[in-house]
């Protein structure tokens, strides 16, 4: 059998067995037209949503069925340009990429559709994004290296040197997980997730010869230390950049680099490996005190309540892990870090 | 029924700053029948904050804890989302990865221990509804909660990342929509308050480094209780118990509102419907006085 005909075969079996489903579903729609709203509001709109379509279906039909003025934004419908992504009962979406099935199985038949970041909304789901792209513009999101300018050859990565970017390099802007952080919603200060996945991708490129990108994230109040560890970021991504676990490695990388300077943040995770080859299981006052130093008075008033509750173990109440000797030696053996 | 059996790993917060939480543990288990073997061989789990310093020392430590689970040819249990989050993360990554298994496989040698991938991790309360059920706890409880309003805080790690969860137990859980808690405290008579924050962060993890957000996300999180009119909240993980009941001034000064509800371990609820007698679940332990029973 020739090819076409066994193509138009396959798509017939499939399409008899490709059930297509419909249910009906009730949206909540974020409205705001900055030029002209002082408040925002919502409008309901119920529809029959099929099993084939994805988020984008449905703000296309809100704004060509029911309310022309509806605005979003969208553009290469193939999750690729990262324009389109938006919040469904709170979940940052991307909305070309993301289907209604696997929505109706996260949330059921009622959906609030709003923008990423109803504080920034300038109309409907399109918001200003300028906090996005200047934290992301403060990673370096480029490779630095001095380069011919007629160069004969490219400066190519090998599958290997690839493979050490570990998908940071598929991120496309699209901002969900940086408006699903809770901490950028907390602290503006903070660059957020995607902002740190770009610093790794070029952090991680051996042909970037970038002085002080490391520094840069390296920042109390900002920089990748005030991570909560959430893992929100990690389940939004729709291309699973999986961010949080470059802002595990770029912490790695400070160490490694010896550019992670001595704070409360760098002691308290070092202080777990001493706590560790002490006594196998952690000192929870002694990684405080290690971490704190002299910072450890703010915290007297809720030891001492925690004290009097039966809740502070003092150093020599402390029961070790049995076979300490094993830690001991796989602490000594398998350690790979500096500080 | 045989008797149910696992090996714990209670963690360095269950034997410190949270003992009413092993105590309550001890206390439900025996209430259920489950035998726990505790592994008194293991290790902190680094809790997320090792691993930020030395990645592969951390996952030869983990690897070391579920190879002791594993002589005992046992499930590990774990009893803090943040313990569950690295054993099982260790897990994933061996068992995925065959090069890497070598690798820590290669040190755990010189101790004469091997990671085989042979038990499976879960926390306590996945493992009390996937291997009692839902129906027969609530078969068994003998004070039904039904005159509280209950807001369960899921934490984070328990949750999230989701493809852990597929890895488990057997009913992932809906990050978005979690269930299993409110499940739990409606098998116990219970009414569960819904709110927006019982699936969000505590902020523990940054309490040392960035106090002002770990205690802004606490006070959200009491607050959105408060506001569904809860009467208590109650957790699976110790550290999430740990900010939201002894962080509370911090929590308030953040949020500029008074924030405080009694806050129970998930083991604490369930021994006050199993009939536990009350000594031996650990409340006087709590610095936001638990005022109802």
């Amino acid at each position: 059998m020739n090819l076409k005909l066994e193509l138009t075969k396959r798509k017939k079996e499939l399409m008899s067995t490709h059930k297509i489903t419909t249910q009906k579903v009730n949206f909540k729609v974020f409205r705001f037209n900055a030029d002209e709203d002082y408040l925002p509001y919502y409008e309901d709109y119920s529809m029959d949503v099929t099993s084939e379509e994805v988020v984008l279906d449905i703000l296309n039909r809100i704004k060509w069925d029911h309310d022309g003025s509806f605005s979003y934004r969208r553009s290469c419908r193939h999750g690729i340009c990262g324009a389109c992504a938006i919040k469904v009962n709170g979940r940052s979406t991307l909305a070309c990429k993301e289907s209604m099935t696997t929505m109706i199985e996260y949330f059921g038949n009622e959906m609030t559709i709003e923008p990423l970041s109803t504080k920034r909304a300038i109309k409907d789901m399109i918001i200003d994004k300028g906090d996005f792209w200047k934290k992301h513009e403060a990673a370096t999101p480029y490779v630095v290296d001095e380069i011919d300018e007629t160069p004969e050859l490219e400066n190519l990565l090998s599958p290997a040197e690839a493979d050490a970017l570990n998908d940071a390099d598929l991120c496309i802007q699209c901002g969900a997980c940086h408006y699903a952080c809770p901490v950028v919603e907390i602290n503006e200060d903070f660059m957020g997730p995607a902002a740190f996945a770009a610093a790794y991708r070029f952090e991680a490129d051996v042909r970037d010869g970038d002085e002080s990108r490391l520094t840069d994230v390296n920042q109390m109040g900002s920089g990748v230390w005030d991570c909560v560890k959430c893992f929100e970021c990690a389940e939004v991504c729709p291309k699973d950049v999986n961010p949080i676990e470059k802002i595990g490695q770029l912490h790695n990388m400070l160490f490694q680099s010896g550019k992670a300077e001595s704070n409360v943040a760098t002691r308290h995770a070092v202080g777990f490996e001493k706590s560790i080859k002490k006594n196998g299981v952690l000192d929870e006052g002694g990684l405080v005190l290690y971490s704190e130093m002299a910072g450890i008075v703010k915290h007297v008033p809720v030891a001492l309540k925690m004290f009097s509750k039966g809740k502070i173990v003092p150093p020599w109440g402390i029961t070790k892990s049995q076979n300490l000797d094993e830690i001991q030696k796989l602490v000594k053996s398998s350690t790979t870090a500096k500080f | 029924m045989e008797k149910l059996k696992y090996a714990l790993f209670t963690g360095c917060t269950a034997k410190q700053s949270t003992p009413e939480q092993m105590m309550s543990t001890m206390a439900v288990a025996e209430k259920l029948g489950i035998e726990l073997i505790e592994l008194t061989e293991a290790s902190c789990c680094g809790a997320s904050h090792l691993q930020d310093y030395d990645d592969f020392l951390s996952l030869v430590l983990n690897a070391r804890n579920i190879a002791y689970a594993e002589k005992h040819d046992l499930t590990m249990v774990t009893i803090c989302n943040t313990c569950q989050l690295n054993t099982a993360m260790t897990k994933h990554r061996l068992d995925n990865n065959a090069d890497l298994k070598a690798k820590v496989n290669e040190k755990l040698a010189e101790v004469g221990l091997e990671y085989k991938g042979t038990s499976k991790v879960t926390h306590f309360l996945y493992a009390i509804i996937d291997d009692i059920g839902l129906d027969k706890i609530k078969e068994m409880v003998v004070t039904p909660l039904s005159q509280f309003n209950i807001a369960p805080f899921y934490g984070c790690h328990n949750i999230r990342p989701s493809e852990l969860q597929n890895e488990s137990h057997d009913k992932a859980e809906n990050p978005y929509n979690p269930t299993s808690l409110d499940d739990l405290i409606i098998a116990c008579g219970g009414k569960n308050v819904d709110y927006d924050e019982k699936n969000k962060c505590c902020g523990f993890h940054a309490e040392l480094q960035a106090p002002k957000t770990a205690a802004t996300l606490t006070g959200n999180a009491i607050a959105g209780a408060m506001d569904g009119n809860a009467d208590w909240m109650v957790t699976p993980c110790p550290l999430c118990h740990l900010k939201l009941d002894t962080q509370t001034h911090h929590a308030s000064e953040a949020i500029g509102r008074e924030v405080a509800l009694p806050v129970l371990h998930m083991q604490q609820m369930l021994g006050l419907a199993l009939g536990c007698d009350q000594s031996t679940l650990g409340m006087k332990h709590h610095l936001t006085k638990v005022d109802f029973v």
